[in-house]
C-alpha cells in the first residue's frame, strides 16, 4: 500500500467575489506516492500543486474524494484529529516561514513542544537534527541572522524533529540561488537515504526534479496530466506541458525562430535523433552516414544524466546525394526515433 | 500696561502663585493620574487584547473565519471608537452607574476609561496581528499545532514588538483622557491643572501639573522604546 493514496479527490474554493464563480483548483486527482519515492510535483503557478500539497496534511481539506495518508483515511477527520495526523508529515516552505522570535534552537524545538515530548528528550533531539543539517554551532542565532541556505536547513531540522515518515517540500528550493539550491537539494538526498523519509516534491524548477526526483507529476489546471518514472518522462514526454518543461532543461527541436537561424548557417537536411540509453549507441548512428558517404553536422541539442541514464536529442544537419541521404535516414528510422524537420 | 480682563502682567508670571501651599494636593493629584490611568489601562488593555484577537481571528482568512462575528465586531468597534471622550462619559455615565454603582468620580472615570481605551486598542492589536506573516501561521498548523496554541505561541509573541509600542501609545492617549476626569468630579493633574491653576489664574500651578505629565508621558514612552527594541533585538 503506497504510503499517500489519492482517490478522485478535488479540492473547489467558493467564488472569491459575489458573482464569481468557485474555482476547482484539484479536479479528480489519483496520486500514489510508495515509501521511500522522491515524488516531484511540477506545474506552472496556478497549476494547483501548492493546493494539491496541502491536502496532503489537510491544511486544506479536500471537497471530495479519498486521501490516505499510511493507511489513515484523513478527508472528514476533525480538526484534533487531523493535528494528530500533521505530527507525522513534516513541511518545508518556499519562504522558510521560521519564527522570528526563536532562536534556530527554539524554531527546532517548536514541533517537539506542539507534540508533548518530554523537556530532556526533546533536548537532545534538536541537537541530534541541528548536527544532522550541519548547524549545531548556530543553535543560540536569531533566525534574521542566518542566510537563505542556512534558514531552509533549519525549515528542514524543524520539520524533521518530530521523525515524521513523509517531508512535504513546497517550492523548498524557489527562494535560493544556484549554488544554494544544490546544498538543500543533496540535504534533501540525505533525508531520504539516511533517514528513509519519503518526500514530495512540489516546483516549477524542473531542475529540482530532475536533480533529485524518482517519479514525477504534471500537474496543469487541477489535474495531473502526465506521470511516470522521471526518466521516462523526460525522455520521452507526450503532453505539451510537459514538453514544454523537459524543454527547460533539455533541448529537444529547435524553435521555429531558432531553426530559420540555423538553415541559414547549415544548408543541409535536419534531421533529430532521440537516443536512448538502451537504445541505439551514437556511433553506430554515425557509422550509418559515413557508410552512406553523408556528411553531417551538429547543430543542436545535447546528452544528459537522468537518474544516472543517459538520453539526449541530436539535430543532425545532412548533406549528401538525395538519395543517399533518404536511405541512411531510412535505416537509422528503423531502429531509433528519428524526425526529419522540415 | 493693564492686561484684558484687568489682569497684570504680574498675575501671569505669577508672583503670588499659591504653588507653595498646594504641593501635598499635587502629589496626590500625581498619584491619582497614575492610578487611575493603570488601572483603566490593564483593564482596557486586556479586553482590547481579547477584542482585538476576536477582530483579527474572525477576519475571513483568519483563524476562526466567521463573516457574522467579523461583522458584527467591526460594527461594533467602530460605533464606539470615535464618540468624543468628553461625550462618551456622559453617555456612559449611566452604564457606569450599573457596573460600578457610581455615576461620578474615579470609578466612573476608570470606567469610561477603560471602555474607551478597550476600543482604541483592538484596532492596535488587529493591525499589529495583522502583520504577523501568515506562512508562520502555516508553519505552526503544518507541525499539528492547535488554534489556541497558535495564538499563544506564535501570534502573541511574533508580534510583540509592535504591541509594546501600541500599547505604549495607548498609554498616553489614556493619560489624554485622564486629563478630563474633573468633569464628573474625579481627581488626577488634569483636574488639578484645571482647577488650582486654569481657575485662579495661576500659570505655575498649570505648568506644574503640564511638566508632571510630560515627566511621566516621556519615562513610559523610553520605557516602551526600550522594550521593543529589546524584544525585536534591534
Amino acid at each position: 500500500m503506497a504510503l499517500v493514496e489519492m482517490r478522485g479527490v478535488s479540492k473547489v474554493f467558493p467564488a472569491s467575489s459575489r458573482g464569481g464563480s468557485p474555482v476547482r483548483a484539484i479536479d479528480d486527482v489519483d496520486l500514489d506516492v510508495e515509501a521511500g519515492d522522491i515524488y516531484g510535483i511540477v506545474g506552472y503557478s496556478g497549476a494547483g500543486k501548492s493546493t494539491l500539497i496541502r491536502l496532503v496534511n489537510a491544511l486544506e481539506s479536500a471537497t471530495t474524494g479519498s486521501i490516505r495518508v499510511d493507511g489513515t483515511e484523513i478527508v472528514g477527520l476533525r480538526e484534533r484529529q487531523l493535528q494528530r495526523v500533521r505530527l507525522g508529515i513534516g513541511m518545508i516552505f518556499q519562504q522558510f516561514n521560521l519564527l522570528r522570535s526563536r532562536t534556530v534552537y527554539g524554531n527546532v524545538m517548536y514541533p517537539l513542544q506542539v507534540a508533548g515530548v518530554d523537556k530532556r528528550e526533546a533536548h537532545a533531539r534538536v541537537a541530534e537534527m541541528l548536527q544532522f543539517v550541519g548547524l549545531a554551532e548556530k543553535a543560540h542565532t536569531y533566525t534574521d541572522q542566518l542566510s537563505g541556505g542556512q534558514k531552509q536547513r533549519v525549515g528542514i531540522a524543524r520539520a524533521l524533529a518530530t521523525s515524521p515518515k513523509l517531508l512535504l517540500a513546497d517550492e523548498s528550493t524557489s527562494a535560493l540561488d544556484p549554488e544554494t539550491t544544490q546544498e538543500v537539494l543533496a540535504l534533501l538526498r540525505r533525508v531520504n537515504e539516511e533517514l528513509g523519509l519519503t518526500i514530495i516534491v512540489i516546483t516549477h524548477e524542473m531542475e529540482v526534479v530532475k536533480s533529485i526526483a524518482d517519479k514525477v507529476a504534471v500537474m496543469e489546471a487541477g489535474r495531473i496530466v502526465e506521470r511516470g518514472p522521471v526518466f521516462d518522462v523526460f525522455s520521452a514526454p507526450q503532453q505539451p506541458v510537459t514538453r514544454r518543461f523537459v524543454s527547460t532543461i533539455i533541448d529537444d527541436v529547435p524553435e521555429a525562430e531558432a531553426l530559420a537561424a540555423l538553415r541559414t548557417r547549415h544548408p543541409g537536411r535536419f534531421v533529430r535523433i532521440a537516443f536512448r540509453d538502451e537504445g541505439v549507441r551514437q556511433a553506430d548512428v554515425f557509422a550509418e552516414l559515413i557508410r552512406r558517404d553523408v556528411t553531417f553536422e551538429l547543430v543542436h541539442g545535447g546528452m544528459e544524466d537522468v537518474g544516472g541514464r543517459t538520453f539526449g536529442n541530436l539535430t543532425l544537419s545532412l548533406q549528401g546525394a538525395d538519395a543517399e541521404v533518404d536511405a541512411a535516414l531510412a535505416a537509422i528510422g528503423a531502429r531509433i526515433d528519428t524526425q526529419e524537420l522540415r | 500696561m493693564t492686561a484684558p480682563y484687568g489682569i497684570s502682567a504680574g498675575d501671569l508670571l505669577a508672583a503670588d502663585t499659591q504653588m507653595g501651599e498646594l504641593w501635598p494636593l499635587f502629589w496626590e493629584a500625581t498619584w491619582q493620574t497614575l492610578y487611575i490611568v493603570a488601572v483603566a489601562l490593564v483593564l482596557g488593555g486586556l479586553i482590547g487584547m481579547v477584542l482585538g484577537m476576536a477582530l483579527y481571528v474572525t477576519r475571513p482568512s483568519g483563524l476562526y473565519p466567521n463573516r457574522f462575528a467579523s461583522v458584527v465586531l467591526n460594527v461594533f468597534v467602530n460605533f464606539f471608537r470615535p464618540i468624543p471622550f468628553v461625550i462618551l462619559i456622559a453617555a456612559l455615565q449611566p452604564f457606569a452607574r450599573l457596573v460600578v454603582g457610581i455615576g461620578i468620580g474615579n470609578r466612573a472615570i476608570i470606567f469610561a476609561m477603560t471602555f474607551a481605551a478597550a476600543f482604541g486598542i483592538s484596532r492596535i492589536v488587529e493591525q499589529n496581528l495583522v502583520t504577523v506573516d501568515p506562512g508562520v501561521i502555516e508553519a505552526a498548523r503544518s507541525m499539528g499545532a492547535g488554534r489556541l496554541r497558535i495564538i499563544r505561541t506564535v501570534l502573541v509573541p511574533e508580534a510583540l514588538g509592535p504591541l509594546i509600542l501600541g500599547y505604549t501609545f495607548a498609554f498616553v492617549a489614556v493619560v489624554d483622557m485622564s486629563a478630563i476626569a474633573g468633569v464628573i468630579g474625579a481627581g488626577g493633574l488634569g483636574n488639578f491643572a484645571l482647577q488650582y491653576g486654569y481657575r485662579q489664574f495661576d500659570t505655575v500651578v498649570t505648568w506644574t501639573a503640564v511638566i508632571m505629565i510630560v515627566i511621566i508621558v516621556q519615562v513610559v514612552q523610553f520605557g516602551g522604546n526600550s522594550l521593543a527594541r529589546r524584544v525585536l533585538r534591534r
